[in-house]
């Protein structure tokens, strides 16, 4: 019953990635908005786009990390 | 798919997990610190390859570089631009140490890919170790350069006097969590992308689904090229941007 | 990688019996001194590697490949200097050419128009004179003819004076016909 419950809990900590994609998509999504208005200032801002990019997606990996754990280690 | 629903109902056998295990590469036995191990094997590996790429590639010296040399240089003036875009000249100092993480991660995810290949890289030993290695730096290397002041990173002195203390505490959290986030960050991704690989080659088991699970592993692995270097390039861009906060801590 | 065969006595604490990881193999401290041995002996061997040849030696090539494209682009800048020079002094020959060519033309046609003035003016003279001549000469004519009429004229007279019985001298028919012309 234990690891039943574990399982529905990783199931449930997977959709954290889900959301973390819509993270995602929102910075890059933005991010070609601007670059897109004003293309002349796209090239410097890469290096913040990959950071934010990070950013939002490390959320997603430590939700993955959760369901991993409640599956392999619980 | 718990480790023990090992496929004796329907043929799935799915065991995203064993790729990660260390063993030891020659003969059997325990695994002692000292064990050469199939994570040592492609630590080395990657070692050589950067050996093969940075040093062989570029030992002609030519001024019309040759293929191997122009990748050489392009990692060079890649890891050299991010430095010195981000840390400002007095980071250019510590571009061995950060061209060395960045050789060393890339190189070790793109021979992960390499099926049947261990990646070093998806183990939080390595990653943590890493992490930690960078954040003792940066830290160590922020009071050694600023003294004292390098705590007004954490006191932000733009924000109204009220604030000031709650947002210290979690910009000190927020530090503090720095390692970890980096940390995790990589092996997760690169553990997520080979486990999720794996899983898909579980499903090419069954007949009905297998072109689907094929085109999946494709995919995957697409995906996953782009992430091996992705991360890589963030892993080295954090790297820096930590620097600078230590080289220039006032906000 | 589950397929192989492991042995039982390295199934431990990480491992099953099966051959499959027991929980995250990540997780498994057993491994982690280990790893992290080789990793900080890898990444001292990178950083000598990197430090002592490879960045070095990179860095020499990049900064010789940029003096020398500066140098190709100053001498490249020199030779269109050069270029330019070049066409300014053919752009000067040829108009020194041009100009010499005019003055030659120039001269020809001053010659040429002197002789032809000299010619011209030959030839009016010799017109004017020829012309002079015949119009002497159609003068004379005149003159001579109007001599004849005047003779013609007194001898008509004459006769005539005479038919009608008349008799006159030759003094007063003479005058009253010079008269008769002039009127």
């Amino acid at each position: 019953m234990e690891g039943e419950l574990a399982h529905i809990g990783a199931g449930l900590a997977a959709i954290g990635s889900g959301a973390a994609a819509i993270g995602v998509g929102n910075v890059a999504g933005n991010y070609l908005a601007g670059a897109l208005r004003n293309p002349s200032a796209a090239a410097s801002q890469t290096a913040t786009l990959f950071i934010g990019i990070a950013f939002a997606e490390a959320l997603g990996i430590f939700a993955f990390l959760v369901a991993l754990l409640l599956m392999f280690a619980v | 798919m718990a480790t023990d629903t090992s496929g004796a109902e329907g043929g799935l056998v799915f065991h995203p997990m064993d790729q990660f295990i260390i063993k030891p590469f020659f003969g059997s036995g325990e695994v002692a610190w000292y064990t050469v191990t199939n994570a040592t094997v492609w630590m080395f590996l990657a070692v050589i390859a950067v050996f093969l790429l940075l040093v062989v590639g570029s030992s002609k010296r030519a001024v019309v570089p040759s293929r191997m040399q122009s990748v050489a240089e392009l990692a060079y003036g890649f890891v050299y631009k991010m430095v010195e875009d981000i840390c400002g000249k007095e980071g250019v100092k510590y571009f061995p140490y950060i061209m060395t993480l960045f050789m060393f991660i890339v190189c070790a995810n793109f021979l992960g890919l390499i099926p049947t290949a261990f990646t070093p890289t998806s183990h939080f030993a390595v990653t943590v170790v890493l992490a930690l290695a960078v954040f003792l730096t940066v830290t160590v290397l922020g009071f050694v350069k600023n003294g004292a002041s390098f705590l007004s990173l954490f006191w932000v002195s733009s924000a109204p006097l009220a604030l000031r203390p709650i947002l210290a505490l979690i910009e000190l959290i927020s530090y503090f969590v720095r390692p970890v986030s980096h940390s995790i960050r990589l092996a997760g991704n690169v553990m997520a992308g080979h486990a999720v690989i794996k899983v898909f080659a579980g499903f090419a088991a069954l007949l009905a689904v297998s072109p689907i699970a094929i085109l999946g592993i494709t995919a995957m692995y697409g995906l996953e090229v782009l992430v091996s270097f992705i991360q890589a390039y963030v892993f080295t861009i954090l790297t820096c941007v930590y620097l600078k906060d230590a080289l220039h801590p006032h906000h | 990688m589950a397929t192989e065969p492991i042995d039982i006595e390295m199934a431990g604490t990480c491992v099953g019996p099966n051959g499959s990881a027991i929980g995250m193999p990540q997780l498994c401290f057993d491994w982690w001194g280990n790893q992290i041995f080789w990793l900080v002996l890898a990444l001292i061997a990178i950083y000598l590697i990197l430090s002592r040849v490879a960045l070095p030696r990179i860095g020499a090539v990049l900064a010789e490949r940029t003096g020398t494209i500066t140098n190709d682009i100053a001498a490249a800048e020199d030779l269109k200097a050069k270029a330019v020079e070049a066409e300014a002094a053919y752009d000067k020959a040829l108009l020194d050419a041009r100009a010499e060519a005019q003055r030659i033309v120039a001269d020809a046609k001053a010659e040429i128009k002197g002789d032809l003035d000299v010619a011209i003016a030959k030839a009016d003279a010799e017109i004017a004179a020829k012309s002079a001549e015949s119009e002497k000469a159609i003068a004379d004519i005149r003159a001579s003819a109007l001599e004849n009429v005047a003779v013609v004229a007194k001898d008509t007279a004459k006769e005539i004076v005479a038919a009608l019985g008349g008799k006159a001298d030759a003094k007063t028919i003479n005058a009253a016909v010079t008269a008769r012309m002039k009127g």
